[in-house]
């Protein structure tokens, strides 16, 4: 099965973020964990819905990755631009200082 | 301009304060985001890729110093210090904070500006011409009547609630630069035979997946009868208008299959029975209430030929071509109109700083009468200058990063968010025209090109006017690949023109030589002094096809 990682928007911020291996939600991709069963993705799809519940994150959903030596990869252009921010070159996403929501 | 009343202040902060409780019982649990979301889209705020995103209406794309100054203010201490003109004449934050959105908007209320209906299935901010008042074609200011049905369509509790969004567009020109054919309602400013203004009415135009021209439903409405007409069309929407399909909502599908003889029928059936009774005729106090803001300056009489200007353009052909390409009649001798390009070579089109905000409010404020305008191309517009000052003006644009010469030429793309930034989009709008931007930053080549508008769109909802381009670009996704579809041929103005599709879409590392190769074909089958559109029309798509797929 292809493998996939569960993404949705901060409540509060809206900023793009990834369900980590904890139940905790992080801003870099990298660290998100990567479900590749059904199963584990039914899992991980309880486990937003519960963030939801929470007012954590809005918007959630399952897209498809490939795994490289760094982590999982965006297969699609729009989770890549989600992933790094804007291309545009002058408009860089936020520091890394807040890397949790 | 317009100045709001107590009224006017009241309601908009009554606003500001639902909104912040709505967003306090979001924050506590007590809405859930799909209780929330219709609440938060009336204010004008989205959930995009990255971030919220506040789209702030400029009504008419009018706006004081003063104003501007208050949008710089909020960039820098909310967002990123920058926000984004739009082709709505609006103005767009990428990355607000829902906890500070009251902050924003309760310091919008403060300068009369707010963010209510700038989305949703309600009548849009209301857009118009941005030389209003000005331009030495216009027959009168269409700002007055902008502003009657501004304060008409806020919160009409009958039309809140519309099959889909309902955009109007007025012009007082015969030379439209508002595009009104290609809104759900265009209007026209036109002189009956006794001198009476009225207007030419246009209904069903739109571009989206179904770009359509409007067509006349009435030649002539005379002006006292502008509310109750619209009134009629509206409600004639509001009834017949198709719920049950998304794409099939707009006033233009509803137009194309009743047919435009029908929709006038019972459009003016629907008139007739409101018209008489409901009292919505203007009554000409109030016409000339909201008009009185809308006065011009007071002008100080100028030289005709003033021979300072004359003399700087001769001595700095840097600012005799911004002079050529940024600066328009004016209906008051000795003035002029100077469009500002926010389209620097490989910028983000629309863009401006907090910085460049203010420079343009402390210009408008030295150099004009303090307004400001913002276009549907993404410009800003300083309406009313002493040519006396233009080389001071310009020399201070220079500084501000803010004087680049190409208003109406290639690079002076129209481009939406794109994938960039917009959950809708299928493709990057903005890095493809940095690129058309770089690949044409020849100034001199760029104006020998003539006028050529060339818009891009990241999906097919056209918000970056492709379709009505004399070079088009619509951004689609083949397999999670972006490709670009192009067009040529489209144009906004009074012969609007919906461009036609030229063959298969090119990947994004080929559109940039794809265009350049629609270019090269121009100024090979060029007759001299041609524009692009007037070749185009000549020659048709043919030898376009030819050189771009070696086809015929």
């Amino acid at each position: 099965m292809q493998s996939h990682v569960m993404t949705a928007n901060g409540l509060a911020d809206g900023a793009v973020v990834y369900l980590h291996a904890s139940g905790r939600w992080v801003r870099d991709l990298q660290q998100a964990v990567v479900a590749d069963t059904a199963e584990g993705c039914a899992k991980l799809e309880a486990l937003a819905e519960e963030a939801v519940r929470k007012r954590l994150v809005i918007g959630h959903y399952l897209f498809a990755v490939s795994l490289n030596e760094s982590g999982p990869q965006p297969i699609v252009q729009r989770e890549r631009i989600r992933a790094a921010g804007p291309t545009v070159g002058t408009d860089l996403p936020a520091g890394r200082q807040d890397a949790e929501v | 301009m317009y100045r709001y009343d107590e009224f006017d202040f009241a309601f908009v902060k009554q606003r500001v304060d639902e909104f912040r409780e709505q967003i306090e019982r979001r924050l506590a649990g007590e809405l859930t985001e799909e209780q929330f979301k219709p609440l938060r889209l009336m204010n004008g705020l989205y959930l995009q890729l990255h971030a919220y995103m506040l789209r702030v209406a400029i009504p008419y794309g009018t706006l004081s110093s003063c104003q501007m100054r208050r949008l710089a203010w909020i960039a820098r201490t909310y967002d990123r210090g920058y926000g984004h003109f739009t082709t709505r004449q609006n103005i767009q934050y990428n990355w607000p904070r829902l906890q500070d959105v009251p902050k924003i908007l309760e310091a919008l209320a403060e300068v009369g500006m707010h963010a209510i209906q700038t989305s949703g299935n309600c009548i849009r901010n209301v857009t118009s011409d941005p030389f209003a008042g000005v331009a030495a074609d216009e027959i009168e200011d269409p700002r007055v009547y902008a502003e009657i049905l501004r304060q008409w369509s806020t919160l009409h509790p009958e039309f809140s609630f519309l099959p889909r969004k309902f955009k109007i567009a007025i012009t007082g020109s015969p030379h439209d630069r508002a595009a009104i054919r290609v809104h759900d309602i265009g209007l026209r400013m036109l002189r009956d035979e006794s001198g009476a203004p009225g207007f030419e009415v246009v209904v069903g135009g739109g571009q989206g997946r179904t770009p359509v021209i409007g067509e006349t439903i009435r030649k002539f409405l005379p002006s006292q009868h502008l509310i109750s007409y619209l009134e009629a069309i509206l409600r004639t929407y509001n009834l017949l208008g198709r719920r049950d399909n998304l794409y099939k909502s707009r006033i233009k599908i509803l137009v194309k299959q009743v047919g435009i003889e029908e929709f006038r029928r019972q459009v003016e059936q629907e008139w007739e029975a409101i018209r008489d009774g409901w009292q919505l005729d203007l009554p000409d106090a109030e016409v000339t209430r909201i008009a009185d803001y809308f006065a011009p300056p007071r002008y100080e009489p100028q030289e005709a030929i003033d021979l300072s200007f004359a003399t700087a353009q001769r001595q700095d052909p840097a600012f005799a071509q911004w002079v050529r390409c940024n600066t328009f009649a004016h209906r008051q001798a000795g003035y002029a109109i100077a469009v500002i390009s926010l389209k620097p070579e490989g910028g983000i089109p629309g863009d401006a700083t907090a910085g460049q905000m203010e420079r343009v409010a402390d210009l408008a404020d030295r150099y004009g009468f303090g307004e400001i305008r913002v276009t549907h191309e993404q410009n800003l517009v300083l309406p009313d200058l002493r040519k006396a000052d233009l080389p001071a003006l310009w020399q201070a644009l220079v500084e501000a990063d803010l004087a680049v010469p190409n208003v109406g030429l290639i690079t002076d793309m129209i481009a939406c968010p794109g994938l960039d930034y917009c959950n809708l989009a299928n493709a990057r709008s903005i890095p493809v025209a940095q690129r058309i931007g770089q690949r044409f930053a020849d100034r001199a080549l760029a104006e020998e090109l003539g006028p050529i508008t060339l818009n891009i769109s990241g999906c097919i909802n056209a918000c970056g006017h492709h379709h009505v381009a004399n070079i088009g670009l619509l951004g689609v996704d083949k397999k999670g690949r972006e490709f670009y579809q192009i067009t040529l041929g489209g144009r906004a103005d009074e012969e609007a023109a919906i461009g036609d599709i030229v063959g298969p879409a090119f990947s994004y590392d080929e559109v940039v030589d794809a265009v350049e190769s629609v270019v090269t074909t121009y100024r090979g089958q060029r007759q001299q002094g041609e524009t692009f559109l007037q070749t185009y029309r000549r020659v048709g798509i043919k030898p376009f096809k030819e050189t771009l797929y070696g086809t015929g």
